[in-house]
């Protein structure tokens, strides 16, 4: 592999402050000891982020994506293992069917799925209310998780099962002790990347959020429209912070690239 | 007169010198095989002179001329990689037309020198096809034909047959010593593959560690491998402990000429097809297990010098028995001796 | 596999799949499928939705210039975004692919991270920088480029910077899959053929990925098209797009079926240049590739 010339860094520099001056900047201005939006020339402070707690609404609505997002995640992958063996295993009619019907939340724009379940819940009665916010999330993080679950299965060697039972395992035993701790890694990273898109999901959620259930990036919206000031600054640092932490976990873990491009193929 | 010349080629990487003083001298239209096992530097001798890797020290020339002075596009050579690169989105016949498209040919000319490239290596009739429509073996036919139809000086094939199966193999193998001969063009072929040196090439390069071990002809290398590591590696051979004194080599009681040689501890190295039953002397032995192979006995003999092993052709001479006390001799000009201190 | 075979296979796994399947079923294409409907009831700001079926809705999106300028302006936005997406993110994508260790393993990082940051934290990110005293004007009239501060909020331009700001990573993503599935010698193989360093780039590297930038630039044009927070942020109540546009409808003015309406226009015309996107890419590089 030959090296980047001069110019290619040059440019490889612009595109990187290019991605990372919004983030920063955000970051920065949380830090500002001012009463208004500005840069934190005469020193730092952290006046805005102790501010965050006399807005129980952020914490609230923290703590109730955080909820949301673990319970769709879970109940996905729940649903996404059997899923994911039945279409890496078994050769049947409507296969391909069945594959592109649950990659279909992809193809529809979280707008039109905003609506949709919307109308959808205030007909049936759930409007406004967890549940729908969580049978919503289910679905825009399913196509995520078995994916990834779905890459692992079929990279698994079923021979190794072929063993145990052939040693006297029963079913059951044979997915506990050997089948699921071979997919473990694509169904853990299937429930990260899951919970990650549940959390951080606002298009289609500012539609079916009701004052009583909503979510950080939701409240975070709807505060931008009114106005732009240090807080949600400070509340939007606060949850880069958290994040990047957990991308640096996730990269020693798993490796992004993998992430993602497992989940983008 | 020397075609093609590498004079004390080294190229390190870090701490680890991966090709060390290799010097080689290619005549025009000769075929020579680098041969010898991975990481020996076979690869990365054939990139140094494909321009790929720039040489630590030593020099390389082709023709009279200087070739590291030239770049990897200018340099002229034909080659065809391991997994033969061919272009994914272009036709078997742009495939081979590339080079002559780089060189400016023109559009006539290029057909009808495609054309007979392709005839020459069988493919007559697939120029149209793309290389995901091509098994391994055509695909390996059009990278042939793409490096041939530039006419370079030289050609150089890095291991090319092995991602072919074993019957594909020996058949490409035929039919490229063919084209070569046809064609003239000098060739250096990366293999490690002993048959198929030892099949195509007018001489062989055994490398060992970045190192030469020996440089000769297929069948000179097999009757008279220089060092052990030749032996070995050409071939099967038994590699024994034996005792210098006095001008004699001594394996477990038996004792063979071999003059010239210092005293002391020392490896002796005999070919499996030399080594026959004796009547009255030789080298003891019980036989521990023996294999028909149809063509010979493969026999197994545990002696006190360690496991021999016997190749004896299936001519209808007796062959001894399970577990049969035998006595092993051989021509003392059939066995190599090597002391610490020359090439392991 | 003989067809008991399959027929057996195809039991366990229908057993398998079923609940996801009856779960989808039901959470997923009714709503679209009452979505569809409501876009053809009637409504009015007293009476509210009345389940009669009307053209009414469709008529006026059809034929009112207000609603035909926000669907053009949404399709105008996305294909910018989608230009300038791909020319920034393919050069980016082949640079991050020649780097060495340790850089190899530290810029995707960076390049890939923003896609686990919340979208709105990363368009309030542009909104601090866009204002007229905002870092970026203040850059350009220090350095003399600019005598007065530009407007970028509540602009197309505006928009379209914070969006491309999203969505470059999936096509750096898309052409960087792309590139390490490319055989390194293939490219020797041309130089050793004579070919110059722009030409190899031009004949040899850039068709081969070509499959990896198409398909990263329908991924970007779907969501740029549909995007809804960084156009609401950025654009406010000046700048609209077809997803904000379903929003006013929808949770102020309450006129569901018209926003219903806009809703579905998107995204049939969304499906639309897809399907047409993929059958024209499937066509010219399915005899290539796999």
């Amino acid at each position: 592999m030959s090296r980047n010339g001069p110019f290619a860094l040059i440019f490889h520099t612009l595109f990187i402050a290019f991605i990372v001056a919004p983030i920063v900047i955000v970051c920065i201005v949380a830090f500002t000891p001012e009463g208004y939006l500005s840069l934190p020339t005469k020193g730092l402070s952290l006046r805005w982020f102790r501010a965050i707690a006399d807005y129980p609404e952020f914490v609230r609505a923290f703590r109730d994506s955080l909820w949301l997002a673990a319970l769709s995640s879970t109940i996905a992958v729940l649903f996404a293992v059997p899923a994911a063996l039945a279409i890496a295993r078994h050769r049947f009619i409507g296969r391909e069917a069945m594959l592109a019907f649950f990659m279909s939340p992809l193809m529809i724009p979280h707008v039109v799925l905003g609506i949709a379940f919307l109308r959808f819940f205030t007909t049936i009665g759930i409007g406004g209310t967890f549940i729908g916010l969580v049978l919503s999330h289910i679905v825009i993080v399913m196509p995520f998780a078995l994916r990834l679950v779905l890459a692992a299965s079929i990279g698994m060697d079923r021979t190794v099962e072929h063993a145990a039972i052939s040693l006297g395992a029963g079913p059951v035993t044979v997915f506990r002790r050997v089948t699921l701790p071979l997919i473990l890694p694509g169904v853990v990273s299937g429930w990260v990347l899951a919970f990650i898109t549940s959390f951080d999901e606002v298009t289609m959620t500012v539609f079916i959020a009701s004052p009583s259930t909503i979510t950080l990036p939701v409240r975070m919206f709807l505060y931008i429209q009114d106005n732009i000031d240090p807080l949600v600054t400070s509340v939007s640092a606060a949850l880069i912070f958290l994040t990047v932490i957990v991308m640096v976990m996730l990269d020693r873990f798993f490796g992004l690239d993998r992430l993602f491009i497992g989940a983008s193929r | 007169m020397s075609f093609l010349m590498l004079q004390s080629l080294t190229k390190r990487f870090g701490d680890t010198t991966v090709v060390d003083g290799l010097s080689l001298s290619v005549d025009k239209g000769e075929f020579v095989s680098l041969l010898g096992p991975s990481g020996c530097g076979k690869t990365t001798t054939l990139q140094m002179i494909a321009g790929f890797v720039e040489p630590s020290a030593g020099a390389i020339s082709l023709n009279g001329r200087d070739l590291t002075r030239i770049t990897p596009a200018a340099r002229g050579l034909g080659i065809v990689f391991q997994s033969y690169a061919l272009f994914p989105h272009m036709t078997a016949a742009e495939n081979v037309a590339f080079g002559l498209e780089m060189r400016g040919i023109a559009k006539l000319q290029q057909v009808k020198r495609v054309d007979e490239a392709l005839a020459l290596v069988g493919l007559s009739g697939f120029s149209d096809r793309y290389p995901r429509r091509l098994s391994g073996g055509q695909q390996q036919r059009v990278a042939l034909a793409r490096a041939l139809v530039i006419k370079p000086d030289v050609l150089l094939l890095d291991e090319p047959l092995s991602n072919l199966d074993a019957k594909l193999r020996e058949e490409m193998q035929v039919e490229l010593r063919q084209i070569q001969r046809t064609v003239g063009t000098t060739t250096i072929l990366v293999t490690h593959d002993q048959g198929e040196a030892m099949a195509l090439s007018d001489r062989i390069v055994v490398m060992n560690h970045g190192r030469v071990e020996q440089v000769a002809r297929p069948t000179d290398i097999y009757r008279a491998p220089a060092t052990a590591f030749v032996a070995n590696f050409l071939g099967k051979t038994n590699l024994l402990p034996a005792t210098i004194a006095a001008g004699a080599a001594s394996i477990g009681t038996s004792r063979w000429a071999a003059d010239g040689m210092m005293d002391g501890v020392a490896r002796a190295s005999v070919r499996p097809e030399r080594i026959m039953f004796g009547d009255s002397e030789g080298l003891a032995g019980t036989v521990k297990a023996r294999i028909f192979q149809g063509h010979h006995w493969l026999v197994q003999v545990a002696t006190e010098a360690g496991l021999v092993l016997v190749i004896a052709p299936n001519d209808g001479r007796a062959i001894p028995d399970d577990g049969a006390a035998v006595l092993l001799t051989w021509r003392a000009e059939d066995m190599i001796l090597s002391q610490s201190g020359s090439a392991a | 596999m003989s067809a008991k075979e399959i027929a057996s296979g195809g039991h366990v796994a229908w057993l398998l799949a079923g609940p996801a399947l009856l779960l989808f079923a039901g959470i997923v294409l009714v709503p679209i499928v009452m979505t569809g409907l409501l876009s053809f009831y009637d409504w009015g700001p007293y009476k509210g939705i009345e389940t009669v079926f009307t053209l009414k809705n469709w008529r006026e999106i059809v034929t009112d210039s207000y609603f035909f300028g926000i669907f053009l302006r949404t399709f105008r936005i996305a294909l910018l975004v989608t230009v300038i997406s791909v020319l920034i993110g393919t050069p980016e994508a082949y640079i991050l692919n020649r780097m060495e260790k340790p850089w190899r393993s530290f810029f995707p990082v960076i390049v890939l991270g923003p896609l686990l940051i919340s979208v709105v934290a990363r368009t309030l990110g542009w909104a601090l920088l866009f204002g007229s005293t905002g870092l970026i004007n203040v850059a350009l009239v220090r350095l003399g480029i600019v005598a007065s501060p530009i407007q970028f909020m509540f602009t197309e331009t505006g928009v379209v910077i914070a969006l491309v700001h999203v969505l470059v990573p999936l096509v750096v993503i898309s052409v960087w899959a792309t590139l390490q599935r490319l055989d390194p010698q293939i490219e020797n193989a041309a130089i050793s053929l004579g070919g110059s360093g722009f030409t190899v780039f031009r004949r040899i590297v850039l068709p081969q990925v070509m499959p990896g930038i198409l398909s990263g630039a329908i991924v970007v044009f779907a969501l740029a098209a549909s995007a809804f927070a960084t156009p609401a942020i950025i654009g406010g109540r000046r700048i609209k797009v077809a997803s904000t546009l379903a929003y006013d409808e929808f949770l102020n003015t309450l006129n569901w079926p018209l926003g219903a309406a806009v809703a579905v226009l998107l995204l049939v015309g969304l499906a639309a240049i897809i399907a047409g996107s993929n059958r024209l890419m499937e066509r010219r590089y399915s005899e290539m590739f796999r």
